[in-house]
């Protein structure tokens, strides 16, 4: 049912598939290639795209190539965006069920802290990590993640409060279920849907995080690289070399879009209230 | 009303706590000191250079040095620029920050409004379509992707204004950078208002008001307009901190000598008390405007204060 109004929204569908060919030549791709993401072409630096010297992309400012790049840089993209998503779900789903289902008293004093950490200007907590710590890239995923499990604890709290009192639920606890099995087996499945479209919207606010930290020079280490890395590189000479720019660029651009388009069709598809 | 404004009042104040308390230990916590160097200094000397900042004491009393000082509004000296202290170095950056930001937030939001209005205006025909596009677009790309772009295009390509600099502030060099940190915020808002205002346009009071004959301009100026803009009023507050995260990365582009490269410059000297200071000074402008956006929001919208 949902998955036929999905495949009516033709915008979600064409980026589902283009999101599909991106992640797969990221995983797949740097294997066929002739040159590695870190191998220096001391014969062709800098030049401009071409099939003749083997660089489809060209090459950057000292010679390597960045058709290899711009895919290195999207496997540590999307498995960023992937990971650091997941930190927050588990997150954000626990904190939520948990507020939501407990209610009372407690429910208040944990959407009070939410609200007192909503309100911290958190880009500038995740620099500060950046620099005291050491640009690791563990510690991206966990200084990412923890940035955005709030909303998803609101949203988790605001559908566990809704789905508590539904007779499935008195059902199971006069049958004698604990609230541990609530959550698990009646609550936490139920929220899928709206955690399903909530993951698609949040994988790309934590690839343009992680872009944004890069750009700074405080994301990935050299000679590894991601796509907010390489814009920064490219941004540096696009006078002389644009293509060092447009390339990384636009698979960023593109990547972000399609997760955007896909995450409002599956709100559509999974949400028809709100049509 | 009052209540209202002072149960705001009283969440505001845990949360610059928190964030005072979280800068400070998260900055102690962290390996090497803001006076290591590739030379050392003479013991002494460290000696009298950790006494004069309270470095030596045990990190309890530093932390409650540091809360009182704060009290009274004093970030500290700067550990990399002696003589100056992080009010000082707030107080040379903030102005640049603020004109830029300004600026970028009155133009998102004439320009939100307008497209998102216009949109729903004409929804689910090809303006409503073609605007929402570009806005997608809008979100999707980051400020330091669109900044360049338009650096190569109107800066390099056609040579119409400066690729960076911010000399005296003329109108030139403002341009690129307030365009290039409003953009995004400009779609988001543009994509808020065209949702509320679907939503009020399918209301009954607006059937009512057209039923009586007044002209659509009244309709939609005086009936539609202003409840449609509840949600982007609620909107400021993440606004403002995006639009100030947005401008670390412009005044890196564009080289403008304001508050978030002060503090890009002190996180990589670490330079711990214009770090701390930054971060608190942002927090502390953060939280007041959400406290301003909130009692605007019960002001304009008495169901709020009710709850």
């Amino acid at each position: 049912m949902a998955w036929r109004r999905l495949s009516e929204h033709r915008a979600a569908l064409v980026s589902l598939v283009l999101l599909v060919l991106i992640a797969l030549s990221c995983m797949i791709g740097p294997w066929l290639l002739e040159w590695s993401y870190d191998e220096l072409d001391f014969e062709h630096v800098n030049t401009a795209p071409a099939p003749e010297t083997g660089h489809w992309f060209g090459t950057d400012s000292v010679g390597r190539d960045l058709l290899a790049r711009t895919l290195h840089g999207g496997r540590i993209s999307l498995l960023v965006g992937i990971v650091a998503t997941l930190v927050s779900l588990s997150v954000g789903v626990v904190y939520g069920a948990v507020a939501g289902y407990a209610g009372g008293r407690v429910d208040n004093l944990m959407m009070r802290a939410v609200d007192i950490l909503y309100a911290l200007p958190f880009m500038f907590l995740v620099i500060l990590l950046m620099v005291l710590f050491g640009r690791h890239l563990v510690l991206i995923f966990i200084a990412i993640g923890a940035i955005n499990w709030l909303d998803m604890a609101r949203i988790v709290r605001g559908q566990t409060l809704s789905l508590k009192h539904k007779e499935f639920v008195d059902a199971a606890r006069v049958g004698g279920v604990g609230p541990y099995g609530i959550l698990r087996r009646h609550i936490v499945p139920n929220l899928m849907g709206v955690v399903v479209v909530y993951v698609t919207l949040t994988i790309p606010q934590v690839i343009l995080v992680e872009s944004f930290l890069s750009f700074l020079g405080l994301g990935v280490q050299e000679p590894s690289t991601s796509w907010g890395a390489l814009v920064n590189d490219g941004a540096a000479d696009m006078e002389t070399a644009p293509w060092a720019l447009a390339f990384p660029a636009s698979f960023l651009a593109v990547t972000l879009l399609c997760f955007n388009f896909l995450g409002d069709g599956l709100r559509d598809a999974l949400d028809p209230k709100d049509r | 009303m009052l209540r209202f404004a002072l149960q705001r009042l009283i969440y505001a104040i845990p949360t610059v706590l928190v964030l005072a308390t979280l800068t400070f230990f998260l900055m102690h916590a962290a390996p090497g000191g803001p006076f290591d160097r590739e030379r050392a200094l003479a013991p002494q000397v460290r000696q009298q250079v950790e006494a004069a900042y309270d470095l030596d004491k045990p990190v309890w009393r530093q932390y409650l040095i540091y809360l009182g000082r704060l009290c009274h509004g004093d970030l500290g000296p700067s550990f990399q620029y002696p003589g100056f202290t992080v009010n000082e170095l707030i107080a040379s950056g903030f102005p640049v920050s603020l004109k830029l930001g300004g600026l970028a937030m009155l133009l998102a939001l004439a320009g939100g409004v307008t497209v998102g209005a216009y949109a729903a205006l004409r929804q689910k025909r090809f303006g409503d379509y073609a605007s929402m596009s570009l806005a997608m677009t809008g979100i999707a790309l980051p400020n330091f992707v669109i900044a360049p772009l338009l650096v190569l295009f109107f800066a390099l390509g056609l040579g119409w204004l400066p690729a960076g600099g911010w000399e005296a502030g003329q109108w030139q060099d403002m341009v690129l950078p307030v365009v290039a940190l409003a953009l995004p915020q400009l779609a988001y808002l543009a994509r808020l208002t065209r949702g509320s205002m679907v939503e009020v346009l399918r209301s009954d009071f607006i059937r009512t008001a057209r039923a009586k004959g007044l002209p659509e301009r009244t309709v939609i100026a005086r009936h539609a307009l202003r409840p449609a803009l509840m949600p982007v009023v609620s909107y400021l507050g993440p606004a403002t901190a995006a639009l100030i995260t947005g401008s670390v990365v412009i005044e890196q582009i564009f080289s403008i000598p304001g508050l978030g490269r002060h503090f890009i410059q002190g996180a990589l000297n670490r330079d711990y008390t214009v770090v701390m200071g930054v971060v608190i000074f942002y927090g502390v402008l953060i939280v007041a405007l959400n406290f301003i956006v909130d009692l605007s929001y019960g002001a304009l919208d008495p169901r709020v204060r009710q709850r």
